[in-house]
């Protein structure tokens, strides 16, 4: 049910910021290409590409019977990469999570194992990124 | 390099699809890149906070931290289920870049992981990158995470949508998730 080119189209389509942009607006409700430009510094053109390229993914349709052409979004492609992504987010998450008490743990100096013996190139704390 | 300092805040995990192969995750902590490095590669660490959902713990950890060298994680749930990770680091520049192989569960060839961590204002950002070695393994791993989250995920739906960024920002691909219940467990693969 899931094919290799749809899969691509998907997360191509996905990879980029504007029409992650655009699917978020048309979670909210079917829009115009109009309405779907205002929030961008964009031409129609360019819009129009953006939602070719949604469309060809899958992950929009466009209306046919009123003349704006009204843009929707379609769930489905949506909802396989959802479902895989959701693995990463659970994990990682809650693994953050307790990262981030452990590490407040560590750098209170209540944890013993605070990088025992290892030698450090220098002070935790004074180093430039 | 590609501006994911600039992302979120403490406590979010930011979340994007670079590329038709790729799945990056993002995370700001509040400690130094040294520390956050070893927090990532040394075993007496890792069983600390590696564990995903609660419910699991890390019995098995085993690091062998060199170019070439192997690591092994084992997750055990508290209903028994086992979920092993495991593979080879190819690349380790301490405290700012670690590559790895990753296979889980031994039944899929191996992703290549790289973790970048870059502090700023004594903030470490964590930027962990898989990488999928062909399309047909990333769908090997999308119909595996549509058959064990498709039941949560399409309840999670609105949520998932509600987190995509409402603008665009000039060098973001944020894609934060957000506001999903805890208590779910990780995938076991067998």
């Amino acid at each position: 049910m899931v094919t290799t080119d749809r899969l691509s189209a998907t997360f191509a389509a996905l990879a980029d910021p504007t029409r992650r942009a655009i699917l978020a607006r048309l979670a909210k409700g079917e829009a115009s290409v109009k309405e779907l430009s205002a929030p961008f510094a964009m031409t129609g053109p360019a819009i129009s590409k953006h939602l070719r390229v949604l469309e060809h993914a899958g992950l929009i349709s466009r209306g046919r019977a009123a003349q704006w052409r009204p843009c929707r979004l379609e769930a489905g492609p949506l909802q396989e990469v959802a479902a895989f992504t959701e693995e990463y987010r659970r994990f990682w998450d809650d693994s953050y999570a307790r990262l981030d008490a452990y590490l407040q743990m560590i750098q209170d100096g209540t944890a013993e194992a605070t990088a025992a013996g290892e030698p450090t190139e220098g002070p935790l704390d004074a180093r430039d990124g | 390099m590609h501006g994911t300092d600039e992302l979120g805040g403490l406590g979010v995990t930011t979340f994007d699809l670079p590329s038709d192969r790729e799945v990056r995750i993002t995370r700001v902590v509040a400690a130094p890149k040294q520390l956050v490095f070893d927090l990532h590669t040394k075993p007496e660490h890792v069983p600390n906070w590696m564990l995903g959902p609660s419910g699991w713990t890390m019995p098995v950890c085993e690091i062998d931290l060199r170019p070439g060298g192997a690591y092994r994680y084992v997750w055990r749930a508290s209903d028994g289920a086992e979920l092993t990770i495991a593979g080879t680091y190819e690349e380790i520049v301490r405290p700012d870049r670690l590559v790895s192989t990753e296979v889980l569960s031994g039944d899929l060839p191996p992703t290549r992981n790289t973790v970048t961590f870059h502090e700023r204002d004594g903030r470490t950002t964590i930027t962990t990158t898989v990488r999928y070695p062909s399309p047909a393994v990333r769908d090997a791993a999308v119909r595996t995470g549509m058959r064990d989250g498709m039941d949560a995920s399409y309840t999670r739906l609105d949520a998932y949508l509600a987190g995509l960024e409402p603008v665009p920002s000039p060098d973001g691909n944020a894609w934060p998730l957000q506001e999903i219940p805890p208590g779910s467990k990780p995938s076991t693969d067998d």
